[in-house]
């Protein structure tokens, strides 16, 4: 029989029973649609928690000095960075495009009556482009051109504390009483993912901490970019290698310790991948059951239409002519319910993004997949019962009232 | 001539628990091309049985079955299959037609289990055979818009189709009043004028009177196997039949 004949008579089949087939296929739509939606979310929290990594620099790589055990009390280590490091790894390092001291003051930043209590941030120009901050008015400072120079960029939370009226360029801060001309405000960035304001910053040239603020040459940590993803690994290496060279380190353990993003962004990630798993296992298990029904009301047809099947086979029809037309039904049932199922999904998954403003994203190997997972579910439930008319005695089943 | 249809000491055999039933215990006999059987018996006298062997729904125990120069003794499902679909036209007694299925598709069904046959010639083959029993003005009807007999003469065509070299009758008129039965008994006739091989399972003596030869069985045994010297015309015993009453509200 051919498949487009067999497609008929199932469908005609079908819609015999209108009321039974909608709920078998039901059974398969909620299945399909909680799957589709579950991994949405899934994949959407992923993706917003990834755009946030990636906003704060996804090539960023974090070195700071390792602390040392003595004795079951952590003390800080023997081994710090200095400028003449963030020069090296500057000059040598093939794997970094940027590197940049980070030596934090804490105190209030105060015009006039205005306050903002900001941590002043020493950096070098190459800062920017590793946390991915951008100029929005006026100018970065210059590492050289602006060296120890009581100079200031401030993002936008720093301004509105500061400036209300606006127009912060060439005004004056002032900081632990050293004022600092401010040369450059930053695009708004927003809140990070751990909450942090990334827009409460004040950026200084990081000699101007270390001269005028702190009076020391100690850096408390050094950030630097890669020069692309999937390179943290060898850019970590490098750096290692030039910081110990510098100290003809010869001792088995790190001198210091290095975070990377990338690290970061897949501890994250494998978070919410566990979560998300979980989610559409449940999904899954919704689908199953889904199948269940197919294979039950196929049951109930197979017997219902015994004598059909009998009849079918004294005049001709072979057993796997039978099996493939109950096949046929179950897996049109099956997918019907997948395609409305898909659809609905989507549709839930857009009305819960607009209506509550979470993140969500349909994945195509999502639709792929339930898609294919349907045509399964229809063959796997179907098989049982249509074996079951197709191995009937046509006799048998010809007498049966 | 050589027969369409000969068996040769079938025996049937069935377990029932511990105890053996022994529903065909060797019977023989030939089949010739064009000619109209009935096979008479009571019940339990294995006809049924009988008919299923005849209609390679199941085997005998042990015999030679031979249909149109073929052995099918030996023949698994699916070749038994492709026999009944090429081979045999079944008219049954309460019709079996698909219900919600148009007289047309209905008759148009055993077509479908030959991949060779196009749906075209489905087609002209199905109106063909409704031609043959008169009813292709109704081919569109479903069964529940036709009467008894018109279901029946839809199932007649429906087991011409395939053009079998026998076709085979279940009780075709134990459904249906006297005057409806004589009808069908035309149409039998009429294909058998036509050359079509006939075997009619009956328990009706007065069915058995159309038909050119009538083989009895009883008790699994060939009782009598006999040439009908007059055979009745279906037509004229039909004309002979008192009207149908009126009635009147």
């Amino acid at each position: 029989m051919s498949p487009l004949t067999l497609i008929k008579i199932s469908l005609r089949a079908l819609l015999r029973n209108r009321m039974r087939t909608f709920l078998s296929v039901l059974g398969i739509v909620i299945g399909v649609a909680a799957v589709i939606t579950m991994v949405a979310m899934g994949e959407g929290s992923k993706k917003s928690i990834k755009e946030q990594m990636t906003a704060m620099g996804t090539n960023a790589i974090i070195i700071m000095p390792n602390r040392d055990r003595r004795g079951g009390v952590q003390m800080e280590s023997t081994e710090s960075l200095e400028e003449a490091d963030v020069i090296a790894i500057r000059e040598n390092a093939t794997y970094i495009n940027g590197v940049s001291p980070m030596i934090t003051v804490g105190g209030q930043a105060i015009v006039g009556n205005n306050n903002s209590p900001t941590a002043l941030s020493g950096v070098s120009a190459d800062y920017l482009k590793i946390r991915n901050y951008e100029i929005e008015d006026g100018v970065m400072f210059d590492d050289q051109a602006d060296r120890m120079a009581k100079v200031c960029v401030i993002g936008q939370t720093v301004v509105k504390n500061l400036f209300p009226e606006g127009d912060p360029i060439g005004k004056t801060i002032r900081y632990k009483s050293i004022p600092l001309k401010v040369i450059g405000t930053l695009k708004a960035k927003g809140s990070g993912d751990f909450g942090q304001d990334n827009d409460d910053v004040i950026f200084t040239p990081y000699q101007t901490v270390m001269k005028r603020f702190n009076a020391t040459t100690n850096i408390r940590q050094i950030y630097a970019n890669s020069i692309g993803e999937g390179y943290a690994a060898q850019a970590t290496e490098e750096i290692m290698g030039i910081l110990k060279e510098r100290r003809s380190w010869t001792k088995p353990t790190d001198p210091f310790r290095v975070f990377t993003q990338e690290e970061m962004i897949q501890m994250v990630t494998s978070t919410s991948d566990m979560l998300s798993l979980v989610l559409t296992a449940i999904a899954g298990i919704s689908l199953f059951v889904g199948g269940i029904g197919i294979m039950n009301i196929m049951y109930v047809s197979v017997t219902e239409r015994t004598k059909e099947i009998g009849l079918r086979m004294a005049i001709g029809a072979r057993g796997r002519d039978i099996l493939l037309q109950f096949l046929f039904e179950s897996v049109i049932i099956s997918l019907l319910g997948g395609a409305i199922g898909i659809a609905l999904g989507i549709a839930a998954s857009e009305t819960v993004k607009i209506a509550m403003n979470w993140p969500m994203s349909v994945s195509i190997t999502s639709v792929i997949v339930s898609f294919g997972v349907c045509f399964a579910t229809g063959v796997f439930f179907g098989w049982y019962p249509a074996r079951k008319a197709s191995r009937l005695d046509p006799i048998e089943a010809l007498r049966f009232e | 001539m050589n027969p369409i249809l000969s068996i040769q000491n079938i025996r049937r055999d069935f377990k029932m628990g511990e105890e053996t039933v022994h529903a065909l215990r060797g019977v023989s006999f030939d089949i010739y091309p064009g000619e109209f059987v009935t096979i008479m018996g009571t019940s339990g006298s294995g006809k049924s049985t009988m008919l299923n062997i005849l209609g390679c729904m199941d085997k005998p125990t042990s015999g030679q079955y031979i249909l149109d120069g073929e052995h099918t003794e030996k023949l698994k499902r699916d070749a038994l299959a492709r026999i009944r679909s090429q081979k045999l036209g079944f008219v049954f007694q309460s019709y079996n037609l698909l219900s919600r299925t148009t007289a047309i598709e209905n008759v148009e069904l055993p077509l479908l289990y030959n991949s060779k046959i196009s749906a075209a010639e489905r087609h002209r083959r199905a109106i063909e055979a409704l031609k043959m029993v008169g009813l292709e003005s109704r081919m569109n009807h479903v069964p529940n818009q036709l009467s008894g007999g018109q279901q029946q003469r839809v199932a007649i065509a429906r087991a011409l189709v395939n053009d079998p070299v026998i076709i085979l009758a279940d009780e075709a008129t134990g459904n249906l009043d006297t005057r409806t039965s004589y009808e069908i008994m035309m149409i039998f006739q009429e294909l058998n004028r036509q050359g079509k091989t006939i075997a009619f399972v009956t328990h009706e003596p007065d069915i058995a009177t159309f038909s050119g030869r009538t083989i009895t069985l009883r008790d699994g045994l060939l009782k009598k196997d006999v040439k009908n010297e007059t055979v009745q015309d279906a037509k004229a015993a039909f004309e002979a039949l008192p009207p149908p009453e009126e009635f009147e509200e």
